[in-house]
């Protein structure tokens, strides 16, 4: 038999029609993951990349190594960040198929990725987000109303009307600009991790991108950079399985897994479930401990599952199985985080239901405060102010033309 | 003949030049399986097979230069770029390489590459997915640049494209996907069933590059203009109770400087108009060439109506957008100088 090369073309395991398959995705035993001390070489701890840290059994049980210490007030304050999260986002995405904002995207199934991060963060930490981890705003305690009327482009809107909807920003709480350009982030944080280091100060930076980001060059030049300098800055990979309509295979995820990449930098690499609020807890503290003690960059896997469409504009029952969010191994971040804090008698069923309809109730008050500085179709701006922040001071051919503007409207 | 949007055309042309030619691929993010976010590619990949339409990493650069490489191999890549707001990662290909290849090998090595990318505003989407690039890359030698206005030029010019032996970057506007577009947002959308350029033929057929179109003749003003606001110089004109001779420009490079120059020399009054950024737009070349080639017959200075020179915003879509408004108001006024 002749032997020649052949492309091959990465399939997912199943599409519409077919039943949901994830035999691909690697488990682990909880707790079965060594947790090495934070100031490891890489070359001692490439193992951490393959393997999955999880601290949370199925039955909600934790187990060490990687357990943090959080205690029975931390856990609900993780539930309530969890629970706010997924309210918001439940009512924007109703909020855009009433067309009363243009544009939504959810982050269902994948919101322990960023409250997690956030809650194991400093507050002077900052953090480079991508479009799908409006978790940070939410357990940084960014008013709800704040985050609608950017969605809303009113006249409270922090991007003063210019962004599309979740393009969101904070400056005071030290949350960088969300870039609809992929990626473009990876290596601002990790610029941001090197001033930081400049100035000798022990802050550290934190960037998401998507699985399907990896592939852009910027994910290059950032752990290029991060492992040249060891800046101090941790880079997540939130690996949900799909980019639009490609599964992770076409990023590159179906030989070895992406934080598999990082080792080939001389950076560590840690997968984890990224379901599991107290793992992603305790890798991200992990990360940071290393960072913060000079020992430089982190990479972080967060294996996960876009429960959620891509966006408003995406129907993803035209390219992926019914049934893949119930299918999928690592089931409900909130879900089981409940289950553990019930478990350690943190929780009740009862303090949940109560938590979940005041938080309802808070949303949909903020949603009416939102709305009184202008909607969609009457932003209440001042259409002007298009011309200001171009650059710092209007020059002349921008004052010519907001004077164009203005007289036809005479 | 068929009645074809924008969307149909163009996935009928690469549907006829897949057909036609086994050196033909296309490439890009979700245009396989899915059929493209814009559905331009749809039944593409399940008629011709996985090895021909193939969904890419999302990686600009990397589909710029993969299609270089498969190019000097001698296919004929298609390559879409989501956006044209997302094609700045694979700028230096385009530029440096892509551009350059014929030129820096004496002629040794070329890449007969064709970028589709959607362009333009009017969908709500920001910044991030509203640019009108051409003009950046109408300024490097070696790339040819196309812009349709309708679904027959659209898929006449496409085929050419990806016949050419040069490198063309095709920007389709995307308001015009599904109707034309007069530049009235608080007006019932418009399919283009009724419009006589969605008449395509099914099969083989070219609109060769470098050629204008005249749209509407008339003798006050000459309008140049490609892409959306195509439509709306019809609607300007209308508005304005203005007779204009409106040129639909489809080729920035190569040019057809003829049609222009004769226009132009006949109503003596020439207004530019594109939905791009004024400011070094492409506006200003042809405004230049008007000048050096029409200066005598010329009545009036050539007037240029544009985007601002800002950013798109989201929530002033409609006032950054250049109308009919803002284009009668040009066209009134290069009459009023004489």
């Amino acid at each position: 038999m002749t032997q020649r090369s052949r492309l091959h073309i990465p399939s997912p395991p199943a599409r519409p029609g077919d039943a949901p398959d994830f035999s691909y995705v690697e488990l682990s035993e909880a707790g079965s993951v060594r947790r090495p001390e934070a100031s490891a070489r890489v070359r001692d701890i490439e193992d951490l990349a393959t393997g999955l840290v999880q601290v949370l059994d199925d039955q909600g049980v934790a187990h060490d190594p990687w357990r943090p210490d959080l205690d029975a007030h931390d856990l609900q304050v993780a539930l309530r960040h969890l629970l706010l999260t997924r309210a918001y986002d439940d009512r924007m995405l109703r909020m855009q198929r009433q067309g009363k904002i243009s544009f939504y995207m959810q982050s269902r199934g994948e919101e322990a990725v960023a409250v997690a991060a956030a809650m194991a963060l400093q507050p002077k930490d900052m953090l480079f987000p991508s479009y799908r981890v409006q978790g940070l705003q939410i357990a940084r305690g960014r008013s709800l109303v704040d985050l609608m009327c950017q969605c809303l482009s009113n006249s409270k809107d922090m991007c003063k009307g210019r962004q599309m909807p979740i393009m969101y920003h904070w400056a005071r709480g030290n949350i960088f600009s969300v870039s609809g350009n992929l990626t473009t982030q990876y290596p601002q944080a990790v610029g941001w991790a090197m001033g930081a280091a400049i100035k000798g100060e022990d802050h550290v930076a934190a960037s998401w991108i998507g699985e399907g980001s990896s592939a852009e060059a910027d994910f290059h030049h950032a752990l290029t950079f991060a492992a040249v300098y060891q800046a101090p800055v941790i880079l997540n990979v939130v690996n949900n399985q799909w980019a639009i309509s490609t599964f992770q295979g076409f990023a590159g995820g179906e030989r070895r897994s992406f934080a598999a990449r990082a080792p080939g930098y001389g950076i560590p690499g840690i997968r984890v479930d990224g379901n599991d609020f107290l793992a992603v807890y305790a890798v991200t503290a992990w990360a940071a401990e290393r960072a913060r003690a000079g020992h430089g960059p982190t990479m972080i896997e967060l294996v996960t599952y876009r429960a959620s469409a891509h966006s408003t504009s995406d129907d993803p029952s035209r390219y992926r199985p019914e049934g893949e969010v119930e299918a999928w191994p690592l089931g409900d971040p909130l879900e089981r985080l409940k289950q553990h804090a019930i478990a350690e008698g943190a929780w009740t069923e009862a303090q949940h239901e109560a938590l979940a309809q005041t938080q309802a109730e808070h949303v949909a008050q903020c949603w009416e405060e939102a709305q009184q500085y202008g909607t969609t179709a009457d932003p209440q701006l001042d259409k002007n102010e298009m011309f200001e922040d171009v650059f710092k001071d209007i020059p002349a051919h921008l004052i010519d033309q907001r004077e164009q503007m203005r007289g036809l409207e005479d | 003949m068929a009645r074809m949007n924008m969307i149909q055309a163009l996935n009928s042309a690469t549907d006829v030049m897949l057909s036609r030619d086994p050196a033909v691929v296309v490439m890009g993010q979700d245009v396989g399986y899915f059929g493209g976010v814009f559905r331009v590619t749809e039944g593409l990949q399940r008629k011709h097979g996985e090895h021909r339409v193939l969904d890419s990493p999302i990686a600009e650069g990397g589909i710029v230069g993969t299609a270089i490489g498969m190019a000097v191999n001698g296919l004929r890549p298609i390559a879409e770029i989501q956006f044209a707001d997302y094609i700045y990662p694979g700028y230096d290909q385009i530029a440096s390489e892509l551009a350059r290849l014929r030129y820096r090998t004496g002629g040794d090595f070329f890449a007969p590459v064709t970028i589709r990318t959607p362009c333009g505003g009017g969908i709500r989407g920001g910044q991030t997915h509203s640019q009108s690039p051409e003009a950046i890359f109408t300024h490097i030698s070696g790339i040819k640049v196309v812009m349709p206005s309708n679904p027959y030029d659209a898929k006449g010019l496409l085929i050419s494209a990806i016949e050419d032996d040069d490198p063309v970057i095709f920007f389709e506007p995307k308001r015009i996907y599904n109707g034309p577009f007069e530049g009235y947002p608080d007006r019932p959308a418009v399919p283009w069933t009724s419009h006589p350029q969605s008449e395509v033929p099914e099969d083989y057929y070219t609109v060769p590059l470098g050629r204008a179109r005249t749209v509407v003749e008339g003798d006050e003003v000459t309008v140049l203009c490609y892409g959306t606001m195509v439509h709306v110089a019809e609607a300007a004109a209308e508005l304005a109770g203005i007779r204009c001779d409106i040129i639909d420009i489809r080729s920035m490079v190569p040019l057809d400087k003829e049609s222009i120059v004769e226009s132009v020399n006949r109503t003596g009054r020439c207004v530019v108009a594109h939905e791009a950024t004024r400011y070094n737009g492409f506006g200003a070349e042809l405004a230049a060439i008007v000048q050096e080639e029409c200066f005598y017959a010329l009545e009036a200075p050539v007037l240029r109506v544009a985007g601002w020179d800002t950013p798109y915003p989201h929530a002033f879509e409609w006032d950054y957008f250049p109308g009919p408004k803002r284009l009668a108001a040009a066209l009134e006024t290069v009459l009023e100088d004489a």
